[in-house]
């Protein structure tokens, strides 16, 4: 039922910005995303693109920051106990899990969406392309339902937030280093761990290239992840 | 009278570690029903297996007709249950709370709207709706976990230990409120406190390592598994004469001292007859004072123990 979803998702989204948290990792993320947009307009010939920072920001921000934002969504059920309500309320654990993933990418797009600070100042001083633009931040926003979606999985592993973002964190990483991976070996295994590399389907959209491949790549991440998730609830019917 | 809870032969294994086994018991509507046992006797399992929050290894249980395997939603829509560590996001007020855990029981807003303030009411939580459940003592705590339990008015109620960990005058409270809350609830409640089950429930299961070694109403038992009859007598003599005076009475097993009183004494009897008419026939004839005389039941703590030991020398 959506009227579950929502008051499970709105509940989530409440409580992430009534802690201080949220504005301390907001901050950390706004701070470090101006740092890499400055620094990717200081060459000599600067492109009017929002490509030079949101690249970065996927390597270097991403595998943390998604998994942080997720950890607490079903660690901290866990440690509470609450599961225990969750879990014995006439509400399925699907919905549960869509809930807490809505939360996370209501929190993360709240938190990109001061990055639009960056793209006016492209606008008042210079001349960019707007379709490229939109582009890399469709991808980015894709990038960020498959983080968010394995960084869940990771929070319903452990009652243990900080092995929550450790392990989702490593799952992705996982997932990035398997394109330098896929360099040190040739055939159907190279394709293969080229084709799983999160950050290689990214690359397009920061083209300004929009092709089904890459979006049909990160719904995958996220359909499977997802499931695993409900699944790991399941399962703990089972224990 | 219609059966709200029916467990048939519920079965749930730990791996090699047995639970529960074969437990059946039927609870009707209105009834307030006692889970006894002690810690680790698989009280908690047994109601984590009628909330639908793990599913038995054998056997099922039906909640209002609906099976809590196959239609596990249906049933768990009809249940309202405070697990034994009250889960409450310690991060929301008291009613944000209760709005929340409404919603997703399936509450119209309306109804909750209008529910809200009587379960705070009945709980007594008037001054706290507004308060951080963080700042909250225990007791209002527990609480709080029972408001969640009956704000959507459920049909069964499964309360696990609600009086552990407050304060005595909480404690009388909590089971004031436990108690109105039987005959327009179904009630199943546990508990390792002998008294508490006496005084609150109509029937009590009694549970040891996982299997059911009684059930029946507090009343019942006590009397049931009376082997003698006990009188408690305060007599003014000399000790020494009134002790084998006591003894050679008809029917007579045991006497023995109290330690605090000087003048009380325990006296064992056969079932058979009231002793106390000839206890106090051979203090008068000897011309004594008699006091007090008092015929002891046996508590259930006696009883459970006399249960269980029983229970593992027939092993």
């Amino acid at each position: 039922m959506i009227r579950n979803i929502i008051a499970i998702a709105m509940k989530e989204i409440r409580s992430y910005f009534g802690s201080p948290m949220a504005y301390v990792i907001g901050a950390f993320f706004v701070g470090l995303t101006g740092f890499f947009f400055i620094d990717a307009l200081s060459v000599p010939f600067p492109v009017a693109s929002v490509r030079g920072f949101l690249d970065r920001a996927v390597v270097l921000i991403m595998p943390i920051w998604a998994p942080i934002i997720t950890m607490r969504l079903l660690a901290e059920e866990q440690k509470l106990g609450t599961l225990e309500l969750l879990m014995t309320a006439p509400v399925r654990d699907s919905e549960i899990v869509l809930g807490k993933f809505i939360a996370s990418l209501v929190i993360f797009l709240g938190t990109l969406s001061f990055t639009i600070w960056f793209v006016l100042l492209l606008f008042v001083f210079g001349d960019p392309d707007i379709m490229p633009l939109l582009s890399a931040y469709v991808g980015f926003i894709m990038y960020g339902v498959a983080a968010l979606s394995v960084g869940l999985l990771a929070s319903s592993l452990s009652p243990n937030q900080i092995v929550a973002a450790v392990v989702g964190f490593g799952i992705l990483v996982i997932l990035t280093i398997s394109q330098e991976a896929a360099r040190q070996v040739d055939g159907v295994a190279a394709v293969i761990l080229e084709e799983l590399a999160i950050n290689s389907h990214l690359e397009d959209f920061l083209r300004g290239v929009l092709s089904t491949r890459d979006f049909g790549y990160y719904l995958a991440i996220a359909a499977v992840f997802l499931f695993l998730t409900i699944r790991s609830l399941e399962s703990r019917r089972w224990r | 009278m219609t059966v709200m809870i029916e467990a048939d032969n519920l079965t749930k294994h730990y791996g090699n570690f047995i639970g529960i086994e074969n437990i059946n018991f039927s609870v009707e509507e209105g009834e307030i029903l006692g889970l006894l046992g002690p810690n680790g006797a698989g009280k908690t399992t047994c109601m984590r297996i009628l909330t639908g929050f793990m599913p038995p290894s054998s056997g099922t249980a039906r909640i209002s007709g609906y099976d809590i395997t196959t239609e596990s939603l249906k049933a768990r829509q009809r249940i309202g249950y405070l697990p034994e560590t009250v889960p409450l996001y310690t991060d929301m007020t008291v009613s944000e709370y209760l709005t929340y855990m409404g919603t997703l029981r399936g509450m119209p807003t309306a109804n909750l709207k209008e529910r809200l303030p009587e379960v705070i009411e009945t709980c007594g939580l008037q001054e706290y709706q507004k308060s951080f459940i963080a700042n909250l003592s225990k007791g209002y705590r527990q609480r709080v976990g029972i408001g969640q339990a009956i704000l959507h008015d459920p049909d069964v109620l499964i309360l696990d230990e609600p009086t552990i960990g407050i304060d005595p005058i909480q404690v009388v409270e909590t089971r004031q409120l436990i108690r109105s809350l039987g005959g327009k609830h179904t009630l199943v409640l546990s508990s390792h406190i002998l008294p508490e089950v006496s005084m609150v429930c109509d029937r009590v299961i009694i549970i040891h390592e996982g299997q059911v070694v009684a059930v029946d109403t507090p009343a019942n038992l006590s009397s049931h598994l009376q082997r003698s009859q006990r009188v408690s007598a305060t007599i003014n003599g000399p000790s020494n004469e009134v002790m084998p005076a006591l003894r050679e009475i008809q029917g007579v097993q045991d006497v023995h001292r109290d330690s605090d009183n000087p003048l009380a004494y325990l006296i064992e009897a056969r079932l058979d007859g009231d002793i106390r008419e000839s206890i106090a026939q051979a203090i008068v004839q000897k011309g004594w004072g008699l006091l007090e005389l008092q015929s002891v039941e046996m508590s259930l703590e006696e009883i459970f123990l006399e249960l269980t030991t029983t229970d593992r020398e027939s092993q």
